[in-house]
């Protein structure tokens, strides 16, 4: 009976993450922290904007990739760089059209040269730009991908 | 064998050059190019000023929509004391229609932009200085004749607001210049829009 409710409970939960995405913000301290993160979960990480044409492109794939690998100790977050006055006009309307149940995260501290560096020190600023964890491994690449790079890397990382 | 390693060397030269950044202390580039008034500009131009804040931006990036006024009270400003500001647009207009020559013109009339307002048309003067973004300011210093980066970056560390601007790069830089002393930092990183490129 108890794990009867859980598991309805559990099943709730999962349905609601599903269908509301909820954007939370990230702090100069938050993308430290998220650009240095080892262990067995993969990070893939996505820096883009609703301004990013480029990043529009791609954005559908790391929404793919996270629904393929929900569970699989795969964790996709898309770190927004638009500004936080945009959020309600842009960014909301923008996922809500393009069906994105990956989290988000939007960027609240806009001294960029304050944190670009520690997110990796190749990277000039430009978007998108796109950063892979696993463990001791570490991937950036500061351009568009396709949708098969983008899977040919994370499954190189995870096998 | 000779042949091919030569060519080898230039394909892996042109590679580099690509991602080359002019960086500062070193040379600038000089460059001819098209204004929105039809004449044509080139730094040469520039020969009796202290220097030139060179500025890679375009018509539709919010990052260079947030900066445009502070672009225009840059050159209010500094204009005055030998630093006017150059816009280039560096854009592929098939690629930004947006960035076409014409918008171009527009734009520049509306907003009445106290600078030159320039066509990169062939594209080679931002790869030759390795602009990444928009905007991506070239601060330039007059050296006895010769224009030399003094600093390249961002131009304060708030696009979104600038009335929450804490660090202004770009005019510590030019304050720097004028009164002898180094400058601190001499490069920063910004976010900003990609330059579209088709190659």
């Amino acid at each position: 009976m108890m794990s009867r409710v859980l598991l309805l409970t559990a099943a709730a939960w999962w349905f609601t993450g599903a269908a509301a995405q909820q954007i939370r913000e990230i702090d100069r301290e938050g993308i430290v922290q998220l650009s240095r993160l080892s262990n067995d979960t993969t990070y893939v990480i996505n820096f883009w904007a609703t301004w990013c044409s480029p990043c529009v492109k791609e954005i559908g794939y790391f929404e793919t990739l996270h629904r393929k690998y929900a569970g699989d100790k795969v964790q996709v977050v898309l770190v927004s760089l638009d500004f936080p006055n945009q959020v309600n006009r842009r960014v909301i309307p923008f996922l809500e059209e393009k069906k994105i149940t990956a989290p988000v995260r939007l960027v609240t501290e806009l001294d960029y040269n304050s944190w670009i560096d520690q997110v990796d020190p190749a990277w000039s600023g430009a978007l998108p730009a796109t950063l892979i964890l696993h463990k001791d491994k570490r991937i950036f690449m500061e351009k568009e991908l396709t949708e098969n790079e983008l899977f040919e890397h994370v499954e190189q990382i995870l096998n | 064998m000779k042949r091919r390693l030569t060519t080898t060397l230039m394909i892996l030269m042109a590679a580099l050059m690509v991602h080359a950044e002019v960086k500062p202390g070193d040379d600038a580039i000089s460059f001819s190019l098209k204004n929105v008034d039809g004449s044509t500009v080139s730094l040469s131009d520039y020969s009796d000023q202290k220097g030139v804040i060179l500025v890679f931006t375009c018509n539709p990036c919010p990052f260079a929509k947030a900066y445009e006024q502070r672009i225009i009270q840059l050159d209010h400003k500094f204009a005055e004391q030998g630093f006017p500001v150059v816009a280039i647009n560096p854009n592929d207009p098939e690629l930004s229609p947006e960035d076409s020559y014409e918008s171009m013109k527009a734009r520049a009339a509306e907003r009445e932009y106290p600078f030159p307002y320039l066509k990169d048309e062939t594209q080679e003067i931002y790869k030759a200085y390795g602009a990444t973004r928009t905007p991506h300011i070239f601060l330039l210093k007059n050296d006895g004749g010769e224009f030399k980066v003094a600093y390249v970056g961002a131009i304060d560390d708030n696009a979104m607001d600038a009335s929450s601007v804490s660090q202004r790069y770009l005019e510590k830089a030019i304050g720097a210049i004028m009164s002898g002393e180094s400058i601190e930092p001499a490069y920063t990183k910004a976010v900003g829009c990609t330059i579209k490129s088709k190659a």
